[in-house]
């Protein structure tokens, strides 16, 4: 007996709404939640002092840091792009037994604390390390102290992000494109670069966008391996770490930049990768 | 191995010392008569005791020296560059003593009113650190200059960094670090690993690492000294243990401790 359905009166869409709005249980702690995770970001904002933002941004020391940042982040990802897909690629497609056992290693660097990534690869690439000493004695190469040492602890702490991700894509990914690209005479490199990547596109997009925000943040294996020196290793967050010893201002200041920077970042992914019920 | 040694001799000598300090009415050490008569009232309980990051060894055994001449009471430490422990107490930090490595980060905390009546307890100098297989051939400070010795230093608002900096000043040269250690300790660390030819750090840090590093001596008329103030932090809740602390500090049990580790007298 198929009649339209009847109009419902404003009590009743009152009623329904009423009872879709959050329960109290659930409600207040997510209140709690959220005031936790803004007002933190609010008070940065609102002790922020604006009046002498100009003078202390203006200030080579923040320039300098902040362009290093950019630049070490920027270089840490573009090696964990060309590392990290192919590395995933490997992950996602081998049945290897021993594929199980190196993806949990190559993804450890994602809960391990960056300190300790810093130190590992001071044992590593320092100039006593188990590579670095042969770098060193054979190319005449010492990475500590460089910038190019941290664009490594950058990449070694971001790559994970990227490498999770797009092996996640690459999984769930349809094969039977892969399949009939191949029957049609397609080479495997040729499949890859034509059928798969464009498939695992937006994953890619947004591990890459993810890694270069891990490396912009990194501190703990930036200091720890590649040390502190304005204008080579000294990136924004460590910066920020030891202004906030002599002058807090410039602390709050270069909090504030990396901020914007952030949002800027978050602003740019709204509408590719953080849509309502996408998984990042 | 001698290190130890001497530290478990110390100890030996100075626990007879505590215990009449402790116990007699009739002690001759005026700094440790002062300490007998707060233990009776109200010395227990825990305190956290700010200090400079070149404290670490001489005061960590203090604390284990003051704890068992006060049962009962628990001293936590938190080492680390005395600028930025002087800034975390101006914003709070619940520290009930600070130790600072320059009268300029005591300075701090005292013109904020969060200290009163700083004294002062030790002295001490700066010695070159090096890698015991010495790959940058450093034998004296002026070897610094070259571009081709690697070199830690302290950043510019630890004491430790300010001290070096008189030093390069005194001798006349200047020098490019290829790192800035938040504290004198990660100076240390760096030279230890071997990644640096030479670090700037104070002749107490030298012998406390042991064999792991080289000493090279700073002339006399080249180097420069700190001296380090000591002081109840205004807001501590326990002021009674907080003082005797001081107090156990500037006695001349802590001296023993603090002489043995290579700080001179203020």
């Amino acid at each position: 007996m198929p009649s339209p359905p009847p109009a419902r009166t404003a009590a009743e869409v009152a009623a329904l709404t009423d009872r879709v709005r959050p329960p109290w249980a659930l409600g207040v702690p997510a209140a709690v939640g959220a005031a936790f995770l803004v007002v933190p970001l609010l008070a940065l904002v609102v002790r922020a002092p604006w009046r002498g933002l100009p003078r202390i941004l203006a200030e080579s020391d923040v320039r300098t840091a902040l362009l290093l940042s950019l630049g070490c982040a920027t270089s840490a990802t573009v090696l964990a792009v060309v590392l990290g897909i192919p590395l995933a690629w490997v992950l996602a497609k081998s049945t290897h037994r021993i594929t199980s056992l190196l993806r949990a290693l190559v993804t450890l660097p994602l809960v391990l604390p960056p300190v300790v990534g810093g130190v590992a690869l001071l044992l590593a690439l320092g100039r006593n390390g188990i590579v670095g000493r042969w770098l060193d004695a054979w190319f005449g190469i010492t990475l500590p102290f460089t910038t190019a040492g941290v664009v490594i602890a950058e990449a070694f702490v971001a790559m994970p992000f990227l490498v999770v991700t797009v092996e996640g894509a690459l999984r769930s990914a349809d094969r039977g494109l892969e399949e009939a690209a191949a029957t049609l005479g397609a080479s495997r490199l040729t499949t890859f670069r034509r059928v798969t990547l464009p498939l695992v596109l937006p994953a890619v997009g947004a591990g890459t966008v993810l890694a270069w925000a891990r490396a912009l943040g990194e501190f703990g294996a930036t200091i720890t391996f590649a040390g502190n020196y304005p204008g080579t290793t000294q990136t924004m967050p460590l910066a920020v770490y030891l202004a906030m010893e002599s002058d807090p201002e410039a602390a709050v200041a270069l909090s504030l930049v990396l901020l914007a920077v952030a949002v800027a970042v978050l602003a740019g992914l709204r509408d590719r990768w953080l849509r309502t019920g996408s998984t990042l | 191995m001698s290190r130890r040694l001497s530290l478990a001799v110390a100890a030996a000598i100075a626990t007879p010392l505590l215990l009449a300090g402790c116990g007699s009415s009739g002690s001759d050490s005026g700094s440790s008569g002062t300490t007998s008569s707060a233990a009776t009232s109200s010395v227990n309980g825990s305190i956290t005791v700010f200090a400079a990051a070149s404290l670490t060894g001489s005061f960590t055994e203090i604390g284990k020296q003051f704890e068992a001449a006060h049962p009962g009471t628990k001293v936590t430490f938190n080492f680390g560059p005395s600028s930025g422990l002087a800034t975390s107490i101006n914003q709070g930090a619940p520290a009930d003593v600070f130790a600072s490595a320059s009268a300029k980060n005591m300075d701090q905390i005292v013109s904020a009113g969060n200290a009163a009546d700083p004294k002062t307890f030790a002295n001490n100098v700066m010695e070159i650190a090096i890698p015991p297989k010495n790959p940058g051939k450093v034998t004296g400070v002026n070897d610094l200059a070259k571009s081709s010795v690697k070199v830690a230093l302290c950043q510019s608002q630890v004491p430790c960094g300010t001290v070096a900096a008189k030093v390069f000043s005194n001798a006349g040269i200047t020098v490019k670090p290829v790192t800035e250690e938040v504290d004198v300790k990660g100076v240390l660390t760096k030279v230890v690993s071997g990644d640096v030819d030479a670090g700037m750090v104070y002749v107490t840090d030298v012998l406390s690492a042991g064999d792991t590093v080289k000493g090279v001596e700073i002339p006399e008329n080249v180097n420069a000294s700190t001296s380090y103030p000591i002081a109840t932090v205004k807001a501590s809740k326990n002021a009674a243990t907080a003082s005797a602390f001081v107090a156990y500090v500037l006695s001349s049990d802590g001296e023993a401790v603090l002489q043995k580790a290579g700080f001179a007298k203020p």
